[in-house]
């Protein structure tokens, strides 16, 4: 310490070279999560990628945003991203009530479900339907890889039939397909995508963000431990040969500026609640996102055909969500003082004395 | 099938013998089909006599059935003021042909008997005071066009009675009056209806029972609600902003009535409610939503019943464990299973209690009353709050759907308590926070909420074990360290429960230990004992659980304490068991009731003398 040289220059500066930001000032490390304990290789692990990347590009306010979950590998994934946003990870196909309950507390929070097979259309398949019929806004996220991961690979219910376990027994049971069903119900926003698609999940998870109501999206995510094999039509090598995307996906979210630059005889434009442009270019000749009936009979096909349908298969941006049917106050029901919701004592003698 | 459960009496012949004129302390039962309109005029009885000052009370006894079945109402009139059912009826106004029979059967000698004159109840028994009415007849009479003859026969009953007993009829036409406030013809009707009972019993009924209705002064400003209309006021005065529920007999009225008033108080001059009632597509999602609202700052509740209950087991669990307020309405039924889902009863105690799988103990709170329904509300949401937890309130059908004669409710007084709660504010203050830290010493942590603007607010509820930050983990000291601390919230919270309520100077040998609305048949019980039998008691009438020191001392100064309840095996006698020093505990004897009907004052008397083996 004593020889120290005391007239050492100090190091030539480097050039500070600013740290990328969204449009609200935030990093794409604010958006970042605790360490995945999923496994290596998990499609779920990509989607929390690109959940990252999108509310980073939508410069969506991370203290906005409320995760939930149930329970399985799917369900534990809110902890691998946004940390800086609550989370709450409840019971076994349960979540639909818990983010429900959490937006009628407070209808600013941007809510984001992330769920699997198993927690939506078997133990949850009750809850699941409410929730699409009521229209929430969420994002509802299914990580879909056709068996129960965390109990060491059983098969769920969106298996295929005929697809088979690790230990060769075979899926005699018909799959649910839970597009076909959210359309049905009355979820606003409909589509199917693949974790291994970083391209068109991350679009349509951007134009998710925009939408005011339920976006069910279906994400076949691959289970690398116990369904990833030959037999299974839930493995990437399935998904690389079987994806058919149904159009090109892209978005222009509002707050850019929105170029009126596609031909309208070969894309589908769609301008969502917030006046972000949602464009779907064809690869079929007449496909309208905004008709049902079209929808679920394009889907019916697709098994048909042996295809795994991607896209965005339905979409309504002009529907009031359950939270707008409500008509609540602009402050969040949670936060409202006493001097709201206590009535007045002048209110108190009236139900007296009609009670008299 | 009757619903007094007084064994059929054989004919002791009393009729030649004058009984003396029994005034203002009487039984009236009214047996009618439901589904046939008697509601309104029981009611109307009910108001008439209530409004010639009398204490009353109406208790409906009614099939899990929409229309057809038989149905009863009682009504007590109480110059004393006990408002316990009553197990002896003194008028039975007999309307249904299918009980008629039965009901007579079952009545203590010397009742009087008003009946529909075809039915020619009079050759059944000869030792009842009898009185035939032609209701067809009359009803014609009145002009009513033929499909309204059938309800305005409801309405002629109320007119003959209210004659015999000598209730103004003055009276009964206010009632009737304020029945059909909105509905002028169906008043008037109506009106003419019960003057023509009224008037054929002037000119036809020679008075030969001795029972009278006279004037008193004590129902001046008095209210007459139900439970459930009571606890839904109490939930809207305490800053309830979402209910979430799924349809439940006998809970559904609370939150139906609460829709009512929340429209009219609490809709802004813009039209934006600052609440959201939302119904469940199963008493899953009812909680399930109640504790996602509470979680993001809500004071949430639902109200169900013991199959709900059931239902709600597992988040139940969530809610303790990720410790999240939330109030749960329990309006008891008979169980188990779906049991008599028209009946009550308190036997939903235990298994409340400990509610959900693994250690689960949960806040219960026991009204006893209507304005304890009110006040109570209150008291589970600051409850719920403070110590961030479901807490159950233990209603009855009885006293849930029946109506009670009460004071008015008073305005709150305390300010609504919202827990500990960190805002934006607080956390650039401190920095930070760990969620489960138990920084006070009280055992209960410090939550932020959704939304609140501060990147270091967010912490991951989760059902799985987590540490004092709320990050998963599956260590066992944290685990016990955990549950020790929410443990510790449990024993904090019996020093800020509602303290129960003694009765007796407290030197008596035997003591009594009641809840909810057994409290009734107790206070009427203690009477009997002490004029009946010159036995003293003590009572204790106990408020919430976890039990408040005052339970174990009241256990303490007593030889014997009787806990009287409404369920099979003695379910808070065993939650004192195991509260209790092991040698304070075979003090404690069970009087239990399991019929479904509300407890009655004169069964617990009886029992208690037989225990004593007096």
């Amino acid at each position: 310490m004593g020889n120290t040289p005391t007239n050492t220059p100090a190091p030539a500066l480097t050039p500070v070279v600013a740290p990328k930001t969204n449009r609200i000032g935030l990093q794409v490390i604010d958006y970042r999560g605790g360490k995945t304990t999923l496994c290596a290789g998990c499609g779920h692990n990509a989607i929390s990628e690109r959940i990252i990347d999108a509310m980073y590009e939508m410069g969506v306010q991370p203290e906005r945003v409320a995760k939930f979950s149930g329970i399985g590998c799917s369900s534990k994934s809110p902890a691998y991203f946004m940390n800086r946003s609550h989370s709450f990870n409840s019971v076994h196909g349960r979540m639909p009530s818990v983010a429900t309950g959490a937006m009628l507390a407070n209808k600013n929070l941007i809510a984001l479900g992330v769920t699997g097979d198993g927690d939506t259309v078997s133990i949850g398949a009750g809850q699941f339907v409410h929730l699409m019929r009521r229209n929430l806004p969420i994002i509802y996220i299914i990580e879909d890889n056709g068996c129960y991961g965390l109990t060491k690979g059983q098969f769920s219910a969106t298996a295929d039939l005929g697809s088979t376990l690790k230990s060769g027994v075979v899926n005699d049971l018909p799959p649910v397909d839970t597009c076909a069903m959210a359309i049905q119900l009355g979820a606003t926003f409909v589509g199917r995508s693949f974790s291994g698609d970083k391209r068109q999940l991350h679009t349509m998870l951007k134009a998710a963000i925009a939408h005011n109501g339920t976006v069910m999206l279906d994400v076949v995510s691959p289970c690398v431990t116990f369904n990833d094999h030959e037999g299974s039509t839930k493995s990437y090598k399935y998904m690389q040969a079987h994806d058919e995307p149904l159009h090109e996906v892209s978005f222009v979210p509002a707050f850019e500026e929105i170029n009126v630059d596609y031909d309208p005889g070969t894309t589908f434009e769609v301008t969502m609640h917030d006046g972000s442009s949602l464009r779907l270019r064809k690869l079929e000749q007449v496909y309208d996102p905004t008709d049902k009936i079209q929808a679920v009979k394009r889907l019916m096909e697709s098994h048909e055909k042996g295809e795994v349908l991607t896209g965005v298969f339905y979409i309504n941006a002009k529907a009031p969500s359950f939270i707008d049917m409500l008509n609540v106050t602009d402050q969040p029901l949670a936060t409202l003082p006493e001097s709201v919701t206590r009535p007045s004592r002048e209110a108190l003698a009236k139900c007296m004395e009609e009670l008299q | 099938m009757a619903t007094t459960d007084i064994v059929s009496q054989e004919s002791s012949g009393q009729l030649g013998q004058k009984r003396d004129v029994v005034i203002n302390d009487m039984s009236i039962q009214v047996a009618t089909v439901n589904g046939s309109g008697s509601q309104s005029s029981n009611t109307v009885l009910l108001r008439s006599i209530f409004q010639m000052g009398v204490p009353i009370s109406g208790k409906n006894l009614f099939p899990s059935n929409i229309a057809g079945l038989p149905t009863w109402f009682t009504i007590r009139a109480s110059k004393d003021g006990y408002i316990a059912r009553k197990k002896e009826i003194d008028l039975l106004i007999a309307m249904n042909a299918e009980t008629a029979q039965d009901d007579v059967k079952t009545l203590a000698a010397g009742a009087a008997v008003l009946y529909d004159e075809p039915l020619a109840l009079d050759k059944v028994r000869d030792d009842l005071i009898y009185y035939a009415v032609p209701y067809d007849k009359l009803a014609a009479s009145v002009g009513a066009e033929a499909k309204l003859r059938k309800l305005i026969k409801n309405m002629i009953y109320v007119g003959v009675a209210a004659q015999l007993l000598e209730i103004d009829f003055a009276e009964v036409e206010k009632a009737i009056r304020k029945q059909f406030s909105t509905k002028v013809k169906a008043a008037t009707l109506n009106l003419a209806a019960a003057k023509a009972g009224f008037d054929y019993a002037v000119a036809n009924l020679k008075k030969r029972d001795p029972f009278y209705i006279r004037r008193m002064d004590k129902t001046k400003g008095k209210i007459i609600v139900d439970g459930n209309s009571a606890a839904a006021m109490g939930c809207m005065f305490a800053g309830c902003t979402v209910v979430t529920w799924y349809p439940i007999t006998p809970s559904s009225s609370l939150v139906e009535t609460m829709i009512d008033y929340m429209k009219e108080y609490r809709v802004g001059p813009d039209g934006k409610a600052t609440f959201a009632i939302v119904q469940a597509e199963d008493e899953l999602a009812a909680i399930g939503m109640v504790i996602g609202a509470a979680w993001a700052g809500a004071r949430s509740m639902t109200a169900t019943a013991g199959p709900g209950i059931s239902l709600m087991a597992e988040f139940a669990g969530l809610g303790y464990y990720v410790e999240i307020p939330a109030v749960i309405w329990d309006i008891q039924r008979v169980g188990p299973s779906t049991g008599l889902p028209t009946r009550t009863a308190q036997g939903d105690v235990l298994s409340t209690a400990f509610l959900s799988h693994g250690d689960t103990k949960h806040i219960m709170l026991f009204p006893d009353s209507v304005s304890e329904c009110f006040t109570m509300a209150q008291d589970a949401f600051d409850l719920a709050e403070r110590f961030q937890t479901p807490v159950f309130v233990m209603s009855d059908l009885d006293l849930g759907m029946n109506n009670w004669m009460s004071d008015p409710f008073p305005y709150p007084d305390k300010p609504i308590d919202r827990g500990k709660v960190l805002s934006k504010a607080d956390l650039e203050k401190a920095g930070g926070f760990a969620r489960y830290k138990d920084v006070d010493g009280d055992g209960v942590g410090y939550r932020t909420l959704p939304g609140t603007q501060h990147p270091a607010a967010a912490y991951f509820a989760r059902g799985s074990g987590h540490n004092e930050k709320a990050q998963y983990s599956e260590r066992p000291d944290d685990f016990e360290r955990n549950m020790e601390r929410i443990n510790k919230k449990f024993e904090t919270a019996r020093a800020f429960v509602p303290r129960p309520e003694l009765m007796g100077g407290g030197k008596a040998k035997i003591g009594i230990i009641a809840y909810g609305t057994s409290h009734w048949a107790i206070i009427e019980a203690r009477d009997q004992l002490s004029k009946d039998h010159k036995l003293e008691t003590d009572y204790l009438r106990v408020l919430s659980y976890p039990f408040t020191r005052e339970v174990h001392d009241f256990i303490e100064r007593h030889e014997r304490v009787y806990v009287v309840e409404q369920n099979r095996d003695g379910q808070m006698a065993t939650l004192l068991k195991l509260d209790l020093k092991p040698e304070l505990t075979p003090r404690l004897r069970s009087i239990c009731h399991i019929h479904g009907l509300p407890i009655d004052a004169r069964s617990v008397t009886d029992e208690l003398i037989m225990m004593e083996g007096k």
